[in-house]
């Protein structure tokens, strides 16, 4: 791979990224407000970069935008504006052979495992399927070897008895061992993982976590992890994203970010977090209301409809992203606030 | 929370088990359960999918699939609801217990609009209420939620997903429930809203002394809001207690595995989650004697042949495990 073209080994870099939806509307409304499209405003603004071998996560509640974010990067959706870079290259409007070129560089796991898989496939098939797409010379029996390799690596031993399994026929942890595999099988630089363990069980979860964890390490991968969950978060993500409603809030060093949330929304949401000690019980109140409309966001910054430190200045000026401290940047006019202590 | 003293049993559950007929034979879901439920008390009940403490929950209202074969008792003031007539039965629903699930668009009529739903509750059992007055009621109660009068006309579709919670709680409610099942029924929402649903369930029962039956995979919701908290593994409660005691010196070995293995936001605490080994198990076939004694880290010869009886290891804190033999029971040999 080439990698002297950047030094500085950011391997994906998002400037600017918005992603509008129209919203489909009725024929009556259509016939009324003619030629005044709305757009849900889904992405709106967003920069980034994720390092090579990092695990880069974004944060937020559900419409926020983190998902869109996600799929942007790996082009899966075309952006309205902005750009997306991944190791060097302006992928933003590439098309075509080129765009599948890049598919194997870019995998993805989604949530929920038994809508990933086709239940007619056995898990080998599977497997192997991204590998005869992106690897067409490969002979059939190096092909089938490799699927065997990667069912051993995610824990799916002995990998005989797995590859002519079923989707129905295996539990659910191990059915999104199945879809790692598939990801990792082209041997891919950056997976992108969507809530990749919110639905399986506790206990499931921390094997999951563990065997992302590992994986990376082996294959040198850069993970894009979307999560709603901050408490899963700290046990793999090394920086993080808080995304509100379309923009970026706050991005920091993932230690740094909880212990020092200089959002007052990002403070919420940790606070939020239940805590698994009935001594420590949260006392402190919860912003008001629910995340807006994106497709008439709130003026100014859009978090200042529920903050508790909102004034004048917040409905009318967006807050830009400011440094506040090293390699912490937070979009809020008054963060100095969460300096004080 | 009520002291010892003052308690006033709502629910007795004796005994109960509860076996699906399945195409692969029967699946006992739910296996010689015991637990009281008190007046005024919230209490988790929590497990993994598949450990049937949703089964036990709707079993508190008699929900049950016809192919379902219950054995046991469950007492509701003393009565055996299990033993209720069809009549009897639809008016203890929705009065003495009512549910509240996990997702409720499904749960709430589409074309319905709010005070619809909450009329046509009041007027299914109580019927010679005259609409003004259940309206009156509604307003009420949902002034008491935080949700604006106006929206009483609303559409659930035009309702955010913590404010259709809210209208399910409502439901739940309007009929003066003592107990509310509810099962997941925060998990769809996001953590403020949740958090927020918390506090008002805590409300709830300071002013009302509702009893709250709160079924989650979510153990750290628990420990947040519940008073006493029931663990279930494969069918079978293994460990019942106060919160903060079952927190602080989790008995059994399924109790301590499940605590150790849930994520925190707080940076002192261990960076490594503890990795329960295998799965639970199929419940057509369970397991002998304790049904967790194949992934136990602690198990005996005795725990694969017998099961062990749930037993006081403190004051109401049961266990049920061999490492803590009742006086009672014999001793392993």
């Amino acid at each position: 791979m080439n990698t002297a073209a950047h030094p500085e080994e950011w391997l994906v870099e998002v400037e600017g990224l918005k992603k509008w939806f129209p919203v489909q509307q009725g024929l009556l409304n259509r016939l009324l407000a003619a030629g005044k499209q709305e757009y849900v405003h889904a992405v709106d603004g967003v920069s980034f970069k994720i390092r090579r071998g990092e695990v880069f996560g974004l944060a937020g509640e559900s419409g926020s935008g983190k998902s869109t974010t996600g799929r942007l990067v790996v082009r899966m959706e075309t952006p309205t504006e902005g750009t997306v870079r991944f190791a060097g290259q302006d992928i933003t409007t590439l098309q075509g052979d080129a765009l599948r070129r890049l598919r194997s560089r870019m995998q993805i796991i989604y949530q929920d495992p038994m809508a990933s898989l086709n239940p007619r496939m056995t898990l080998g098939e599977a497997i192997g399927y991204g590998l005869k797409i992106h690897a067409p010379d490969l002979p059939a029996a190096e092909r089938h070897q490799r699927v065997v390799d990667m069912l051993e690596k995610v824990g799916l031993a002995p990998a005989q008895y797995f590859y002519t399994k079923f989707p129905h026929q295996i539990s659910g942890g191990q059915r999104q061992r199945a879809v790692i595999a598939r990801a990792l099988v082209t041997n891919p630089d950056l997976i992108l993982a969507d809530e990749p363990i919110a639905m399986a069980d506790v206990s499931v979860r921390a094997l999951l976590l563990d065997l992302m964890n590992q994986l990376k390490r082996e294959f040198n991968l850069t993970y894009l992890f979307i999560t709603h969950d901050l408490a899963t978060a700290k046990y793999i993500c090394d920086r993080l994203g808080i995304m509100y409603l379309g923009k970026l809030v706050e991005v920091g060093e993932l230690r740094e970010l909880y212990a020092h949330p200089l959002h007052p929304y990002t403070q919420a949401l940790l606070a939020a977090v239940p805590v698994p000690d009935p001594r420590r019980r949260r006392k402190q109140a919860m912003p008001a209301g629910e995340i807006p409309n994106p497709i008439h966001p709130p003026s100014g910054c859009r978090f200042h409809p529920r903050c508790p430190w909102a004034t004048e200045r917040c409905a009318q000026e967006e807050p830009a992203m400011r440094e506040l401290r090293p390699g912490h940047p937070v979009a809020c006019h008054y963060a100095e606030r969460s300096l004080e202590g | 929370m009520n002291t010892t003293t003052q308690k006033e049993l709502l629910i007795q559950v004796r005994d109960f088990s509860l076996t699906y007929k399945t195409r692969l034979g029967p699946l006992s879901a739910v296996d010689h359960v015991s637990f009281d439920l008190y007046k005024g008390e919230i209490v988790g009940l929590v497990g993994e999918s598949g450990c049937g403490k949703s089964t036990l929950g709707k079993a508190l209202l008699r929900m049950m699939p016809p192919q379902a074969v219950a054995s046991g008792e469950i007492l509701f003031r003393g009565e055996n609801i299990l033993t209720f007539d069809e009549r009897r039965i639809r008016d203890f629903r929705g009065r003495c217990v009512s549910m509240i699930f996990q997702d409720p668009m499904t749960s709430l009529n589409p074309v319905q609009r709010v005070d619809e739903h909450l009329i046509e509750a009041i007027q299914v059992h109580e019927p010679r209420t005259p609409v003004e007055t259940a309206l009156e009621r509604a307003r009420a109660l949902i002034g008491r939620l935080g949700i604006q009068e106006r929206r009483l006309k609303d559409y659930p579709h035009q309702l955010s997903g913590g404010m259709r919670q809210r209208v399910m709680i409502a439901l739940g409610l309007v009929l003066n429930a003592d107990l509310i099942v509810a099962d997941e029924a925060t998990t769809s929402l996001d953590v403020i809203v949740e958090a927020k649903l918390l506090d008002q369930f805590r409300e709830l029962r300071d002013e009302f002394g509702i009893t709250i039956l709160l079924i989650t995979h979510n153990i750290a919701l628990v420990a947040e809001i519940a008073d006493r908290i029931a663990v279930m593994y494969a069918g079978q409660m293994v460990e019942i207690g106060p919160v903060t005691e079952v927190f602080a010196e989790p008995r059994h070995p399924y109790t301590r595995g499940l605590l150790a293995s849930v994520p925190t936001v707080s940076l002192d605490e261990r960076q490594e989650l503890f990795k329960m080994g295998g799965e639970p198990p199929n419940l057509t076939h369970p397991p002998a004697g304790c049904r967790f004694h194949p992934r136990c880290p602690q198990a005996m010869p005795i725990c694969a042949q017998r099961e062990p009886r749930l037993s006081p290891v403190a004051p109401d804190h049961l266990v049920h495990c061999w490492l803590y033999p009742s006086p009672d029971s014999e001793v392993p040999a």
